[in-house]
């Protein structure tokens, strides 16, 4: 995109229609480091890649308890996720006060959209520069939903935002099929698998990422490193290794680069370079 | 700050009692309700006394909250009137989402309780007691909320006279999974004890079910009562002089 004369304000349209301030915060979740999430009849699984500014500083929290039924993931400015997550929060806890019930997670997107679009039609606002995949459950079972800055959602079967989500998707795209019926092991190993696709050859370990689930009978929580250790462990989830050009690599490359190639054939697509 | 500040009216003085409920005017009396197999069973009479007055004799007590629910309520009929425009503002809103997702007899009766107890809180009460019933999914669910905003649920409730009349007839006789006829047979026996002892009880009353099908209310019928017992015979006789 570039610059024009109809993109300072959000409420200036521009001649063809466009409000350019909501394109921009859209571009501002692509930046984002990459939220995966995918959901089968009764369960959804949530997943992100940390970024941390340094070695020495924590990764961002990205993803969100937001009630025992619900969670989001979150893409672009951690700080707007944060806030956005705080009234998410406060709409669940108020219906679960008044009424003893969980709220419906189609309602609670609604509410989430109408307030992102409040902020695409006031001249002294901002939209918010994060999109959201929220997952959780109401009547009907699991959902995952997607929320724009514009104040659009939608239901997703799977979905991926951030930088490098493309890779996700393509692979989620080859799969989701199979994700209805998934069981719960399946439907993480495809998260990890997912994941996986937007590192880019970095190698996965769960240090770098953090899963979540949230189920019919299984409350939402994130799980814990060693856990999700386990997991990369016992589905083969590891990063295709560095170029044979670096003469770094030690001895065993040898082997690892005559089994990499058969486990590129075996599930993972091929990456852009 | 004058007695009118809008945070004071409620509080103090004469001035601002007129701005609260101080006491009930057009009352009903008891309501009843169990559990069966199917569903809830809910009693009550068509009575709308006016102090001792019986004064109206078709009020329906009972109505119906949705899909999932029926309400009944004793007290202040005016302000179950105000109750029930309430539910169905929240009933409509409901159905606007069109998603799937409705509010079962568990969110209604909580939702009352809410409203019932705030009410309380500003010192101008809703002067209701209401009983709550419904299914959903399978799940029966029985509940009553007062005006102090006290709720419970249980296999059996019942209102004002009902509790001390009609719930130790429950306790001995009710069980669990009654058939339907099993059911109205028991709550018209605590209806007609209601109305041989409560002094506000009429003679016509409604009974409504509800199951996962559907509610009904009945139309309204009469008990038949027997006078003649032994002891209503000469009722002063171990008391010359008294009526």
């Amino acid at each position: 995109m570039f610059r024009n004369q109809y993109d300072t304000d959000v409420t200036t349209w521009s001649p063809a229609g466009r409000l350019f301030q909501v394109e921009y915060a859209m571009e501002a979740v692509k930046q984002g480091s990459a939220a995966i999430g995918l959901r089968s009849k009764t369960r959804v699984v949530l997943a992100c890649v940390n970024k941390s500014t340094s070695e020495l500083s924590s990764h961002q929290k990205k993803i969100f308890k937001v009630d025992d039924h619900i969670g989001v993931a979150i893409a672009g400015l951690t700080a707007d996720g944060r806030v956005l997550s705080r009234y998410l929060r406060n709409e669940c806890i108020n219906y679960s006060y008044t009424y003893e019930s969980p709220l419906p997670i189609g309602r609670l997107v609604v509410q989430l959209a109408d307030k992102a679009q409040v902020c695409t039609q006031r001249s002294w606002k901002r939209p918010y520069g994060v999109g959201l995949l929220v997952g959780g459950l109401d009547e009907s079972g699991a959902h995952l939903y997607y929320n724009c800055p514009s104040g659009n959602y939608f239901e997703y079967e799977a979905f991926a935002i951030g930088s490098r989500s493309q890779a996700a998707k393509t692979y989620l795209e080859r799969k989701f099929e199979t994700f209805k019926d998934s069981s719960r092991d399946n439907l993480i190993k495809d998260a990890l698998f997912a994941l996986r696709e937007t590192l880019q050859g970095e190698k996965l370990t769960s240090s770098v990422c953090t899963i979540a689930v949230v189920g019919v009978g299984e409350a939402f929580q994130i799980l814990n490193q060693e856990t999700v250790q386990g997991l990369i462990n016992e589905f083969e989830i590891v990063g295709e290794e560095l170029p044979p050009a670096d003469e770094a690599a030690p001895p065993e490359q040898g082997s690892g680069a005559e089994s990499g190639p058969s486990a590129a054939e075996q599930g993972a697509a091929p990456m852009d370079i | 700050v004058t007695n009118s500040a809008p945070s004071m009216i409620n509080l103090i003085g004469s001035e601002s009692d007129s701005q609260r409920t101080l006491y009930p005017y057009v009352t009903g009396t008891s309501v009843v309700g169990i559990k069966y197999k199917d569903g809830i069973l809910l009693a009550a009479d068509m009575g709308g006394s006016y102090g001792s007055t019986l004064r109206y004799k078709t009020v329906e007590r009972l109505k119906t909250v949705g899909k999932h629910s029926i309400i009944g309520a004793s007290g202040e009929i005016s302000d179950f009137q105000e109750i029930m425009r309430n539910l169905d503002e929240l009933i409509l809103y409901d159905n606007m989402w069109d998603d799937g997702n409705s509010l079962g007899p568990k969110e209604v009766h909580n939702y009352l309780t809410r409203m019932m107890y705030n009410r309380r809180n500003k010192f101008n009460p809703l002067w209701n007691s209401l009983v709550l019933g419904g299914v959903k999914n399978g799940q029966k669910y029985l509940g009553t909320v007062s005006m102090i905003g006290v709720h419970y649920e249980d296999n059996h409730v019942a209102t004002g006279f009902g509790n001390h009349l009609a719930r130790p007839l429950l306790r001995d006789e009710w069980h669990a999974d009654m058939t339907f006829e099993e059911g109205v047979k028991l709550l018209e026996k605590c209806m007609r004890v209601l109305l041989y002892r409560d002094r506000s009880a009429v003679n016509k009353l409604q009974i409504a079910k509800i199951t996962e099908e559907g509610v009904t209310i009945s139309q309204p019928y009469a008990l038949k009562t027997f006078w003649n017992f032994s002891a209503f015979q000469n009722p002063t006789a171990g008391a010359e002089g008294s009526w």
